[in-house]
Formats: structure tokens, C-alpha cells, sequence
């Protein structure tokens, strides 16, 4: 799923200076689960914010909704009613919600509220981690299922680098495993080193010609 | 002239290399003093490519500098900082200068230097620079492309004999030799069975490649301790860290050079390996004086 961390609350609330009604609009799928953007985390910015303008003595009326998905328009267009009696909306979805968003009503300044950061899982309650950088060229099969592209921090192809630290942790954070490591034991586990040993040739980095689209594929 | 490091190489000489870090800044005194003080006293001097992602005068162009200066200069090439494209057109423009001897790395990470918030490239990497060179000695580009004019690379590379775990870094090395090396520079070596038990490995895959064992000086028990923590693949065992310790104030350089040109003499003796590699950071002028202590002025 798509992990994202909210903004501070100081570069929010600068966002929403000039307004007197703002919208408060979460998603309800993958930022719901990572605690930055669901109907819960809609609530407390929401609270946040009264008590924020509460305490500078100045007004604001604070509206809140959450769609199942904000990255389709029908979803979206379900709250369309407060959107309409908004200034402005700050988006918890991820930066594809926001634009959705943004697109679908083009005269309403719509703003972020969370930084999306990855393609991740839960490593356990309340710590995510990166899995996929959807690269459009996958290169997990020959890696035991583990992704050097992004879990290694150089995206290197042919095994690590030589900054490895002892035990097997990364160069630049020592809580974080060396990709090459766990592929190497992986590889290892399933009797298929042989993998390791190949060279594989520089990456087409432009697999998806940016911005992507993809088309269905037809039946 | 220098004699090319590629005749060198095919000596039975035990080869000498050290390292000329560039500047910071566009003052180049320093480097020429330090190009001047040990071109004729190795055999190849190499030089940092934005070390430790910290931004510095380009290794190209302190390369030129010592080819000017009749010293014949290493090319170090990470692929941190240029895609395909901007390490190709540096190499063109490096082996039209006279600059012949390349040595491919990975780079360390844009987060270890003074530059935190750049994009790194790592388009490359390092097994597929070292294909690379060969694609373009053989007189083409790596779209397949000819040139008018192609290149001749003698190609070295870097490996970590203290890895831990130790396995992956092999079969990286095995790669790297697969796809064709001249040289190995390592990095720091403290252990000299590691880098025995390395070179043995190399051995049994490619007789031709030399080895030349990488030697960083550490002139004090603290700066041991910060490099064990801080400098990528740098591994210095506690033995080394109490005799450093022991050394009275004030001799910390001395010990470090006596330590080092130690290491040097039983690398020759012993045939450990086929060189060394000085890497004496922020002290090149101290260089001369480890040759000297190791008896190989």
C-alpha cells in the first residue's frame, strides 16, 4: 500500500491561514491504515485546528469528510455538497488523492496535509517500511523476492556495496538490513545462489515513460 | 614521463599507488605541491571522485593535473554522482588527455557527505561500469553505437577483504572479475589473514589481476573509534586500537606511520598481495615518510 506521514502542524496551519471554512478531507484506504489520513486522523486534525484558531482568537469553521478512495472521482464526488461550502481542503490522502482532488474542483485551492512517502508494508504496529518503487521493470525473481531497487539505498544490482556494516546492516543506517544481504541469504535458504552470480545489465529506467499510463490489457 | 601503470602491472615490481585528495575550492596549490612531492615516488597516483560525497574539485580535473605534472594519474569514477551519459562523455574525455587508468567504484551514499538533500544517480553500478570500459575500449558506446575514436582503459576496482558477512562481497568480487580487471585496489585492510585469505580467493579465479592492499593510517585510538563508526567499510580491530592508545601524546602521527609501514613490509615479505595502496587523508605530505619506514624509497 501507499504509506504517507502527515505535514507538521505548523506548515499545515500556515496553509490554511487566509481561510475562514476549510474542509478536512481523509481517504479510507491506504493511508487509513498507516494512521495518517483516515476518518480518524481526519477528526483529530479537524479538533487540532479549532483549537488552534480557538486559542488565536480568531474564527474558523472546520468541515470534515472521508471517501473510501480519493484517488477516484466517483468517491470523490460524493462529498462534492462540502466541498462547495469550503475555501479550501486539505487532502490526508496521498498525493494522488490531492490531485484528484485539485482536478475535479479546479476553482478550490486544495492542499496537502501528508507527504506520501512509499510503496510499503507493516513491518510490525506502527512502523512501515519500503517495499516497491514501482520501477515498471520487475526484478524480483531473480532476487528471492527481495527488492534492490529501493531496500537497497544505492539501488545496486549486482550485490552490495563495500560500505556494508558488520552483521549485515546498511552503510548509511545501522537499523536498516543490506538489501544484498537478505538476498544473498534468501538465495542461499532456497539453494539458488547461482542467481547472485549472474550479471545482470544496467536498468531500463525508463520502463514507465514518465508521467505513467497504463492501459488495461485487452481479453 | 611516468612509466603507464599498465606496464607496471605486468611487472614483478610490488607496486606502490597513493592518493591525491582533491581541494575544496579552486586553489589548486596544494594539490600540485602534493602531486610533485610523490609522483615519482609510486607508481600510480589516484584520485577521489567527490570523496565520501563530500563536494571537491573534480577528480578529471586533478588527473590532468598530475598527467601535466609527468605523475601517472588513476582515475577514480564512482556512480554516484553522473548517469550513463555523463560518465561516458568523462571517459572520452579522459583517455584524449593522456588519462589512462580508470578505477571503477560504487561511491558511498549522498547521506555520509555535505551535500544531504542531492538526487544520487547510481544509474550504474560498479560490475556494470567495469562492462562499461570494455564496451567502450572495443570502440563503442553502450547504446551499441561506434565511436570515432574509441578508448584503452587499463581498469581497476575496489573490494572490502573485512566484509561481514563476507560471502555476498565475494561473489560481487567474482563478478567484477569475470567481467575483466587489471588491478584491485581494497579498502583498508587491519587484518593482514583477511586480505591473505582475499587474495587467495582472487587467485583461484584470475592469476593476471594485482592486489594491492589498501592502506588508511589511523593516527589515534579516538580517530580509530570514529572510523569504525562512521567510515563505510572500515573495520579496525580493538588490538590495533590499545597499541594506538598506548602511544605517548604527541606521537600519534609517528605511531601511525610506524604501523602502517609495518603492515607494508609484511605484505612484501609475506607476498600477501602484489602492492599497496596509501590513502592517507588530509596528510599526503606524510606519505613519503611511510615509504621510507616501509623500505620502498
Amino acid at each position: 500500500m501507499i504509506i504517507a506521514e502527515r505535514k507538521p502542524m505548523e506548515e499545515i496551519k500556515q496553509l490554511i491561514a487566509p481561510y475562514k471554512r476549510v474542509l478536512v478531507a481523509g481517504c479510507e484506504t491506504c493511508v487509513a491504515v498507516c494512521w495518517a489520513g483516515g476518518e480518524k486522523e481526519v477528526g483529530i486534525l479537524a479538533s487540532q485546528f479549532r483549537l488552534a484558531r480557538r486559542a488565536e482568537g480568531s474564527e474558523i469553521s472546520v468541515l470534515e469528510a472521508t471517501v473510501e478512495r480519493q484517488c477516484e472521482r466517483e468517491m470523490v464526488a460524493e462529498i462534492k455538497d462540502k466541498v462547495a461550502e469550503a475555501d479550501a481542503v486539505i487532502s490526508l490522502a496521498c498525493g494522488s488523492g490531492v490531485q484528484t482532488m485539485a482536478e475535479m474542483f479546479e476553482d478550490k485551492p486544495v492542499f496537502p496535509g501528508v507527504n506520501t512517502t512509499f510503496i510499503g508494508m507493516p513491518e510490525r504496529e506502527g512502523l512501515w517500511v519500503e517495499m516497491c518503487g514501482a520501477c515498471g521493470d520487475c526484478f524480483l525473481d531473480r532476487t528471492g523476492g527481495v527488492c534492490p531497487v529501493v531496500r537497497c539505498a544505492k539501488g545496486l544490482l549486482n550485490g552490495p556495496c563495500g560500505g556494508t556494516r558488520k552483521g549485515g546492516k546498511c552503510e548509511i543506517d545501522p537499523d536498516k538490513d543490506c538489501a544484498w544481504v537478505l538476498i544473498y541469504r534468501r538465495l542461499e535458504k532456497q539453494g539458488r545462489l547461482d542467481l547472485m552470480r549472474n550479471y545482470y545489465a544496467p536498468k531500463n529506467y525508463r520502463a514507465v515513460k514518465r508521467p505513467g499510463r497504463v492501459r488495461a490489457a485487452k481479453a | 614521463m611516468a612509466k603507464p601503470f599498465r606496464e607496471t602491472l605486468k611487472t614483478k615490481k610490488f607496486v606502490v599507488t597513493a592518493e591525491v585528495g582533491p581541494v575544496k575550492g579552486s586553489n589548486i596549490s596544494k594539490a600540485i605541491e602534493h602531486i610533485e612531492l610523490l609522483k615519482d615516488k609510486v607508481d600510480g597516483l589516484n584520485v577521489t571522485d567527490n570523496q565520501s560525497s563530500v563536494m571537491r574539485y573534480p577528480s578529471l580535473g586533478i588527473c590532468l593535473l598530475i598527467k601535466e605534472h609527468g605523475g601517472e594519474p588513476i582515475f577514480q569514477v564512482t556512480c554516484r554522482d553522473r548517469n550513463r551519459l555523463a560518465i561516458q562523455a568523462d571517459l572520452l574525455f579522459a583517455y584524449s588527455r593522456g588519462i589512462n587508468n580508470i578505477l571503477c567504484l560504487t561511491g558511498d551514499s549522498i547521506d555520509v557527505g555535505d551535500h544531504k538533500e542531492a538526487k544520487q544517480v547510481f544509474d550504474l553500478d560498479s560490475v556494470q561500469l567495469i562492462h562499461l570500459v570494455h564496451t567502450m575500449n572495443s570502440g563503442k558506446d553502450m547504446a551499441g553505437n561506434e565511436l570515432d575514436g574509441g578508448i584503452d582503459f587499463c581498469i581497476g576496482t575496489t573490494a572490502t577483504p573485512s566484509a561481514d558477512p563476507l560471502e555476498p562481497q565475494l561473489i560481487k568480487v567474482e563478478k567484477k572479475l569475470k567481467a575483466g580487471v587489471n588491478f584491485i585496489q581494497t579498502q583498508a585492510v587491519y587484518e593482514l589473514d583477511e586480505l591473505k585469505r582475499f587474495t587467495e580467493f582472487v587467485r583461484g579465479r584470475d592469476e593476471k589481476v594485482k592486489i594491492l592492499g589498501g592502506i588508511v593510517p589511523v593516527i589515534g585510538a579516538k580517530m580509530a573509534a570514529y572510523m569504525n563508526e562512521n567510515v563505510p567499510g572500515i573495520f579496525i580491530p580493538q588490538h590495533l586500537i590499545d597499541e594506538l592508545a598506548q602511544a605517548p601524546k604527541g606521537t600519534g602521527v609517528a605511531k601511525g606511520i610506524e604501523i602502517a609501514a609495518r603492515m607494508i613490509r609484511q605484505m612484501k615479505e609475506e607476498k600477501i598481495c602484489d602492492g599497496v595502496h596509501i590513502m592517507f587523508i588530509g596528510r599526503e605530505e606524510k606519505v613519503p615518510d611511510i615509504l621510507g619506514a616501509a623500505g620502498l624509497l
